[in-house]
Formats: C-alpha cells, sequence, structure tokens
C-alpha cells in the first residue's frame, strides 16, 4: 500500500498521530494487574519441568523414566518417544525441542515431567535415568570448520558449494552477495585495511522467562496461554508436531516481558501440549533463568575477516567480508543477514562478502534483534574508522561521500527506493554532541547502521461499537506499545477521539492469520491494515448514511469523524458522526466492522547513526559510557515516545554486547554464566542518559510514511563504542566484549610494541 | 520431601491487611505471593536475586521476594505493586511511569516502581546518579533506563511539592 497521495508526511497535519497519549494498557502493568505468561493458572493444574543434558555432545542410549513414574503426584511424563518424526520443514524445531538420538548441547532437554507440585516435578526429574555417551565437542565456530572437528549431524552436506563436498561437516551452507570486481577496486584505492573480528553470542535476556499453560482434553481439542511474539505460530508450529488440526488449537498471547526475536519459535510450548495430552489435565510450564540461557535462543557467534579499499579524498573503492557465524546445533544462523547488510549503508561499485552457516555444540541460536547485523557493522564500520583516521578525514564526511541514496544498487541487490541514510549522518554531524569536548581517556566513536525491516501477513478487524466507540482486534503481540500506535492510527483515520478505540490482541481462532511480530513490521504492517481496515468501515459508514438520506453511496464522504454528502449537488443533509450512524446501525442494515487482510509489501529499509564517548581506565582496562546519542529515520513517528524508547533499548542493549556481555564456554563444553549474576546485562549505573534524534525521510510504501524502527538501533553501537573504546585507549579493539581484562590486555600489547 | 513436610502457618501483614496461610518450609515469599495469594504483580525473573522484578518491601526495606522465605514474614509488613495506588488514585511514580513512557513490555516496572518508591521515601530529592545506583538492582531489558530515570525524577519533583 503505497504512501498516501493525498498525504504529504512532510506537511500533513495529523490530529493525533506524532502525539504520545498514554497506553492503554499502561494502568495494568504499573498496578501489577497485566497477566503475563507465568501469571495464568487453571483447575487442577499440574506443574511441568523438563530434564536437559548437562553434556555438550552424547549420544543417548536409553531413558528409563520407570522410577520417576511411580513417585505420587506425577501424572506425565514424556521423552523423545513422545513426538512423532513429521513434517521435515520442522524437523529441526522438533529435534531441539526435545533430543532425539543425540544431546547436542548442554540444556538439550531430553525428558519431561507433570506433577502435582513443583517439589514433586523436581524429584521426579532426579529419577529419571539417562544412559549417556559422551562424545567429543566443538564450541567455537572456528573449530567447528576445521577438518577433524566433532561432526554434530552426520548428514551435513555443506549447501551452494559446487562441487557438493563428499564428506559430511559443520559447515550447513554458503552465501555470497555482490556486484562488480573487488579486484579491481583494490587496485584503484591509495589505501587498503583487511581486518579480522570476533564476537562472542549474547543472549537476548528478555526479564520475562518462557512461560505457558496448556489445556487439552480427551477429545483432541487444546488451549495454551503462552508470552510469545507470535501466537499464530506458535498454534501452527504445535499442531503440527503433536499432529493435531489447526482448528482444535487455541493459542493466546499473554502480555509479552521482552521478546527481541527470541520468542519467534516454540521450546516448551510443544512439551506442555504433550503433557497435558497425556495427563488429561493443563500443565504450566516456566523455564527458569538458569534455562533460559542454556536452552533458548542466544545470538550467533561470529568470525569474520574484512578488507576495504579507499582513495586519498575517501571514495571507497571496494569493499570484501568473509563471514562465519555458529549458530548452535542446528542450521539456520542469520550469517544471509550479515552478508547481504554488511555493506549495505554504501553505495560501491565493487563489493563482495561470503557467509558460512556453522554448527558447534550450542543452544540454537534465536533471531536477536537485526539478526546477524550488528555483528557485521561492528566490522566494517571498524575499519571505516581505521580508514578515516589514516586518510586524516572526519569519520561522518566518509560515510556522506559513500552513503548509499535513492537509486544506490544495494550491496545485496535491490536498487533503494527513497531512504534517510544521508539525513541521519548530517543530522549527528549537526548535534552539539558531536562537537562536544572530550575529557581525558575519552574518545568518541560513530558508527551507520543498516536493516531490512519486513511486513508480512496481516489481518485486522475494527468493529464499530453502539456508543460509538471501536473495538480493534490485531493479531499481532504488543511488545513495545503498539497497540497505543494501533489506536492513534485508527482515530485518525475514523477522526474519533484516541480513547474512544479499544485495541486487543485477540486470539488464533477470533482473527485470521498473522505473522509474527519480528522484522519491525508491526507499526509498518498492522499499522497499514489498521488504516485499510478504517478505510473499509468509514465505506460501510458513509453507505448507511446514504441510505438514511436516500442517495447514492458514492455520493457521500467521510470527513473528520463525519459523512457528509459529497458536493451540494448529493443533497443538504447535516453531517452524521460515527457515534450517529452506529446508533442506528440495527435498522440500516446491522453491524458495522472494517476488515483488512494484506501480505504488507513495502517495508522501507532503515538507517541509523550512533555516536558515544566512552572512557577508559587505563590501569583496570574498564570501559564507561559517558555520552550516547542516536539518530535513526523512522519514516513517521506514530508515537514518538515509544520510537524513542526502541531506539534508547536498542542502544542498551548494543552496548551491554559491546562492552560486557558474552557467553562463556568451559571445557568441558557447558555454559559457565547461565544467570544474571554472571552473564551482566547493563544496569541502570551503567549507562547514561541516551539522547534521540527522530529522523522522517518517508517510506514510499506505507500510507503515512512509516518504516519500522526496532531493530536498526541494535545495529551501530557495538561499532560506535568500540570506534570510541579504540580512540580512548589509543589500540585498535577487534573482539568483544570489550571486557576490562581483553581491553587491558590491548593497552599493554600497544604499550611493548611501542617500548 | 514436600509433600512429607509439615506446612507453616503465617500470620502477616500485606498492603496494610491482615493475611494468614500455610506455606511449605522451602517455599519463598514470591511464591507464596504468585501461587498462594493471587498478588501476580511481582514477577520471578531469575530466581537469584539477580534483576528486581520480584521486589517488595518488608518492613521498610526493598528485598527481592525470591530471597525471602515464605514462613520470614511472620509478624511483618509487607508491601507489592498492588498496594501501591489508593483506590483508583494512582502513586505519583505509576503516573509518571505512564506519562514518560517509562515502561515497554511492563515485566519489570512492579520491581521498578517499589524499589523507586522505597528510593524516594528515603531520599526525597535524589541526584540523577542517586537514581540510577538506587536502582541498579533491578534489570530492564527495553528502555535503556533513560525515560526511567527521568519518570523518578519527575515522580520526585512532584512528591516533594506535596
Amino acid at each position: 500500500m503505497p504512501l498516501d497521495a493525498t498525504i504529504d508526511p512532510a506537511t500533513h497535519k495529523f490530529a493525533l498521530v506524532g502525539t504520545r497519549p498514554l497506553r492503554p494498557d499502561g494502568i495494568d502493568k504499573v498496578t501489577g494487574r497485566a497477566r503475563f505468561g507465568a501469571d495464568a493458572s487453571a483447575p487442577g493444574m499440574l506443574v511441568g519441568k523438563i530434564l536437559r543434558s548437562p553434556h555438550a555432545h552424547a549420544r543417548i542410549r536409553a531413558i528409563d523414566t520407570s522410577k520417576a513414574a511411580k513417585l505420587p503426584g506425577v501424572k506425565a511424563i514424556v521423552t523423545r518417544a513422545d513426538f512423532k518424526e513429521g513434517d521435515p520443514g520442522l524437523r529441526d524445531v522438533l529435534h531441539n525441542v526435545m533430543a532425539r538420538d543425540k544431546a547436542l548441547y548442554d540444556g538439550h532437554a531430553v525428558a519431561a515431567v507433570a506433577a502435582t507440585s513443583a517439589a514433586v516435578a523436581r524429584k521426579a526429574l532426579k529419577l529419571i535415568r539417562v544412559d549417556y555417551e559422551i562424545l567429543p565437542h566443538v564450541t567455537d565456530v572456528d573449530e567447528a570448520m576445521k577438518p577433524g572437528a566433532p561432526v554434530l549431524h552426520a548428514d551435513m552436506i555443506t549447501a551452494n558449494v559446487e562441487p557438493a563436498p563428499k564428506k559430511a561437516s559443520n559447515i550447513a551452507s554458503r552465501c555470497e552477495f555482490g556486484h562488480g570486481d573487488p579486484e579491481i577496486g583494490f587496485k584503484q584505492a591509495d589505501l587498503v585495511i583487511a581486518r579480522s573480528f570476533k564476537t562472542e553470542a549474547t543472549h537476548q535476556g528478555y526479564i520475562e522467562p518462557h512461560a505457558c499453560l496448556a489445556s487439552v482434553g480427551s477429545d483432541g481439542q487444546g488451549e495454551l496461554w503462552v508470552c510469545t511474539q507470535g501466537h499464530y505460530m506458535v498454534r501452527n508450529q504445535c499442531a503440527s508436531l503433536l499432529g493435531m488440526d489447526v482448528s482444535k488449537l487455541r493459542v493466546t498471547a499473554s502480555e509479552i516481558g521482552g521478546g527481541f526475536g527470541g520468542k519467534t519459535t516454540v521450546f516448551i510450548e510443544p512439551v506442555a501440549l504433550a503433557l497435558s495430552r497425556k495427563a488429561g489435565r493443563p500443565v504450566k510450564l516456566v523455564m527458569s533463568r538458569e534455562e533460559v540461557f542454556r536452552a533458548s535462543g542466544p545470538t550467533s557467534s561470529a568470525s569474520m575477516d574484512v578488507k576495504i579499499g579507499v582513495t586519498k579524498d575517501g571514495r571507497i573503492t571496494a569493499g570484501t567480508a568473509e563471514i562465519r557465524f555458529q549458530g548452535g546445533a542446528f542450521a539456520g544462523s542469520p550469517v544471509e543477514f550479515g552478508a547481504m547488510s554488511a555493506f549495505a549503508c554504501y553505495d560501491l561499485e565493487h563489493v563482495k562478502t561470503v557467509g558460512y552457516d556453522v554448527v558447534t555444540n550450542r543452544p540454537k541460536q534465536a533471531a536477536y534483534r537485526a539478526p546477524g547485523a550488528p555483528m557485521v557493522a561492528f566490522a566494517v564500520e571498524s575499519v571505516l574508522d581505521e580508514l578515516a583516521k589514516k586518510i586524516g578525514m572526519d569519520p561522518i564526511e566518509l560515510r556522506l561521500k559513500n552513503a548509499a541514496k535513492e537509486g544506490t544498487r544495494s550491496s545485496y541487490g535491490p536498487k533503494y527506493k527513497r531512504i534517510g541514510l544521508i539525513e541521519c549522518l548530517e543530522a549527528a554531524r549537526r548535534h552539539p554532541h558531536y562537537k562536544a569536548p572530550l575529557g581525558p581517556n575519552q574518545g568518541r566513536g560513530i558508527a551507520a547502521g543498516f536493516w531490512f525491516n519486513f511486513g508480512g501477513q496481516t489481518c485486522v478487524s475494527l468493529n464499530v461499537n453502539v456508543d460509538g466507540t471501536v473495538a480493534l482486534a490485531v493479531g499481532t503481540p504488543d511488545i513495545g506499545g503498539s497497540r497505543a500506535s494501533m489506536c492513534l492510527i485508527a482515530a485518525e483515520e475514523l477522526g474519533i477521539g484516541y480513547e474512544q478505540v479499544r485495541a486487543i490482541v485477540a486470539d488464533t481462532s477470533s482473527l485470521g492469520y498473522n505473522d509474527i511480530s519480528e522484522g519491525s513490521r508491526v507499526t509498518f504492517s498492522t499499522g497499514l491494515a489498521v488504516i485499510q481496515a478504517a478505510r473499509d468501515a468509514t465505506a460501510k459508514l458513509c453507505a448507511r448514511a446514504a441510505k438514511t438520506w436516500g442517495i447514492a453511496p458514492d455520493a457521500v464522504v467521510w470527513e473528520k469523524g463525519y459523512a457528509k454528502p459529497a458536493s451540494p449537488n448529493a443533497g443538504s443533509f447535516a453531517p452524521l458522526s460515527l457515534a450517529d450512524i452506529a446508533k442506528t446501525a440495527g435498522s440500516t442494515g446491522g453491524p458495522i466492522a472494517g476488515h483488512c487482510e494484506v501480505n504488507a509489501e513495502g517495508a522501507g529499509v532503515s538507517f541509523a547513526v550512533h555516536m558515544t564517548d566512552a572512557e577508559v581506565d587505563r590501569e583496570t582496562g574498564r570501559v564507561e559510557i559517558k555520552r550516547y546519542t542516536v539518530v535513526q529515520d523512522a519514516g513517521k513517528a506514530i508515537h514518538p515516545s515509544y520510537v524513542e524508547g526502541q531506539y534508547q533499548g536498542g542502544a542498551a542493549q548494543g552496548i551491554g554486547w559491546a562492552i560486557n556481555e558474552e557467553y562463556v564456554y568451559g571445557r568441558d563444553g557447558r555454559l559457565q554464566n547461565p544467570g544474571f549474576l554472571d552473564y551482566r546485562i547493563p544496569v541502570a549505573s551503567d549507562l547514561p542518559m541516551i539522547d534521540t534524534v527522530i529522523v522522517e525521510t518517508p517510506n514510499p510504501g506505507h500510507p503515512y510514511g512509516v518504516r519500522g524502527v526496532g531493530e536498526t538501533s541494535i545495529v551501530p553501537p557495538l561499532a560506535a563504542v568500540a570506534n570510541a573504546v579504540s580512540a580512548a585507549a589509543g589500540v585498535r579493539l577487534s573482539e568483544l566484549p570489550m571486557a576490562p581484562p581483553r581491553v587491558l590486555a590491548a593497552i599493554d600489547a600497544a604499550a611493548s610494541r611501542r617500548s | 520431601m514436600g509433600e512429607m513436610m509439615s506446612k507453616v502457618k503465617v500470620s502477616t501483614t500485606i498492603n496494610g491487611d491482615p493475611v494468614e496461610y500455610l506455606c511449605d518450609a522451602e517455599e519463598t515469599l514470591l511464591d507464596v505471593l504468585r501461587d498462594h495469594l493471587g498478588l501476580t504483580g511481582a514477577k520471578e525473573g531469575c530466581g537469584t536475586g539477580d534483576c528486581g522484578a520480584c521486589s517488595v518491601v518488608v518492613d521498610g526495606r526493598v528485598v527481592c521476594s525470591c530471597l525471602v522465605l515464605g514462613a520470614e514474614a511472620e509478624g511483618r509488613k509487607v508491601t507489592t505493586v498492588e498496594g501501591l495506588a489508593t483506590g483508583d488514585r494512582l502513586h505519583p511514580l505509576q503516573q509518571k511511569f505512564l506519562e514518560f513512557a517509562a515502561l515497554q513490555c511492563g515485566v519489570c516496572t512492579p520491581g521498578f516502581l517499589v524499589a523507586a518508591k522505597a528510593l524516594l521515601d528515603r531520599n526525597p530529592d535524589p541526584t540523577e546518579t542517586e537514581i540510577r545506583f538506587g536502582l541498579a538492582g533491578n534489570l530492564c531489558r527495553c528502555t535503556g533506563y533513560d525515560k526511567i530515570v527521568r519518570a523518578v525524577q519527575a515522580a520526585a519533583a512532584e512528591m516533594r511539592k506535596g
């Protein structure tokens, strides 16, 4: 649905869009009334618990549940025998939900029980005997690619390689993107820099652990309450894994306590349903924090080589990258997104990126906010920073000289429509932060970032109530205030007050299919569907007015909340408000509702520029973030407070990734830090205020010009912080996280090189 | 174990009301609040006292209710997020959290509100740094804390006006 021809987002006076009303779910969330995944209960409810492998890699010879089954209070036990192989497209999902012949990582589920209390369930887990044959393991991406590394899957032949390898390996696939001939480009360069980088896996770190309440009756009908970013995805996958009809499983999305991509697949939900079906009673299953770290999706760790050439006057002549992502025990790391996005900010004649998707004995990675892009941006933007310094050019100037713009052929193929990177770079350069003086041991870093954004399948219903209020049903779980934005959009279109619209997230039986809340798609695509549903409703409202007046439906228009005759020729009638028409709907043709079903295309790509000042303690290597500014293109900000919130939240997660967060594996292949004490995410005292600048370069693919904003904000911070720390420390940091020991070692190494 | 033990009988005060309950000796105050008393405002984010989502006030002190046994509440005064508002009148912190969009997903919000109220009860005019360190026991993964700190500053200013 293209930009509305009647709306110029730069000058259009919206009545409500762009204002900052209180969110409709706000009172519930500040009073403790909001119901999240673990807050539901049901009569006769059992408690489910999962037994997990303590080994990184082990063949499961046998599982003996007989002793556990005899424990009083145990009502059901499930193992791999209770999950039949089915849809080949869900094979890896199934094998991740419950291990088959091998446990592939520390934390891999091997059995589950449902019992009358948590204490009984825990005791039952201890009575289950699993006979393991421990196998050699590998957790590092570069190690996993070496010949002779322990192979996880005997049938894994690297895809997209000609000729196909004869032997199985841990390399699931290769991908390649780009155009031109980088060798020609590098010859044209005055300076070429090639560097290698590594980043560790980080966890999405949502504060709410995975939780669900499943209930399956003996008639095969089921209900599931779950915290998820996509309850239709949960319904379809669970129905398939359990051999149920999709229509027999109704899934309700609870309030969700953070997701960031990590709640876009199933982990415990099929297990809870299987336990409930076996026990004939409702089963609540909640992950502990340790389980969240050991067995739900962290992001990939990465190993990358980047090479970029520039002329003395700052033109990039060529860029190449080889990136290797391990995505845990199954194929599917976001290496393609990484390879596609690596150079997406720049207008390059010669560019090539190659990616390898690698499996290791770690939990299967899950999407994490702009999956794949932050680590690659760290590598590319670090090299650009070094090039700018070497040729004596301002780092924003270097990026401006090469910035992608409308018509640029992107590094991953398509030509860009209207985009806002140059606007972001210029806004960053104008910002007072950019000229502010730095203190001792401080450095400033800037970096740009790109994300694709997504549209996807969306279904919305808008019901006009008898009193002139409106009930809006959407199918995309609200992960950051989207109900407020949807109410704003509906009220804007209908010409009524924000408070007169009530938005809910409907269950899977009440509304057609919706894709997951992912890909920064909700404000774009659900918003687009709300506009269309509202326009569908106003057409019907106009038709009812026409009927009342006895004139043709096309002789009536909808304006600012009223049906009016289109022109004096249509007749002279007093305008009818939405409430007027709603009141008499029963006698003019029945209920009035607007609907929209769409596979939304035209999600505009989005860019951001971050800048930060870091201070390095040269004695301890500790990094402190002193100042941070986010500049990002939102296309059109519907509710600016929540747009700013996305900018700030992405920056904070990126800062954690850059300086502190990492998965630490021992030599035994076990995760050493599965808790918030040892996996330390930023707390309030670690961060400064995070300043934001909302740039609005309309997306030509949306009626109001909206672009998704959720993900782009985590793309630049790894690089921005690394550039700031490198400037402050006087030495280039090329591995994340930049924790004190690593920073100190880099400072010491640089000092010994100088002396 | 659990099923063999006799229950502990506890008499306590929660949000101003007298409450009696039976709990297992091993159950935490958080388990009791959530599973026995239906007070699900406090959340279990970690179960190890690292995230603050289960923060409640016991006799004027903020504690992680996942680290306190249910039996330990005997004779004490417990305040949870459900006790912050007075009827339909929100506490200034609750109001400012809404106005400043200081929550995105909202799962950490009950813990932040309880901890922030205890902070302002102690120190009605905290600096930004004091707010940041005062709330450092509460994890938020959505907001980057900026809007939370501003909401607490605004609530403090309003409360000082009385």
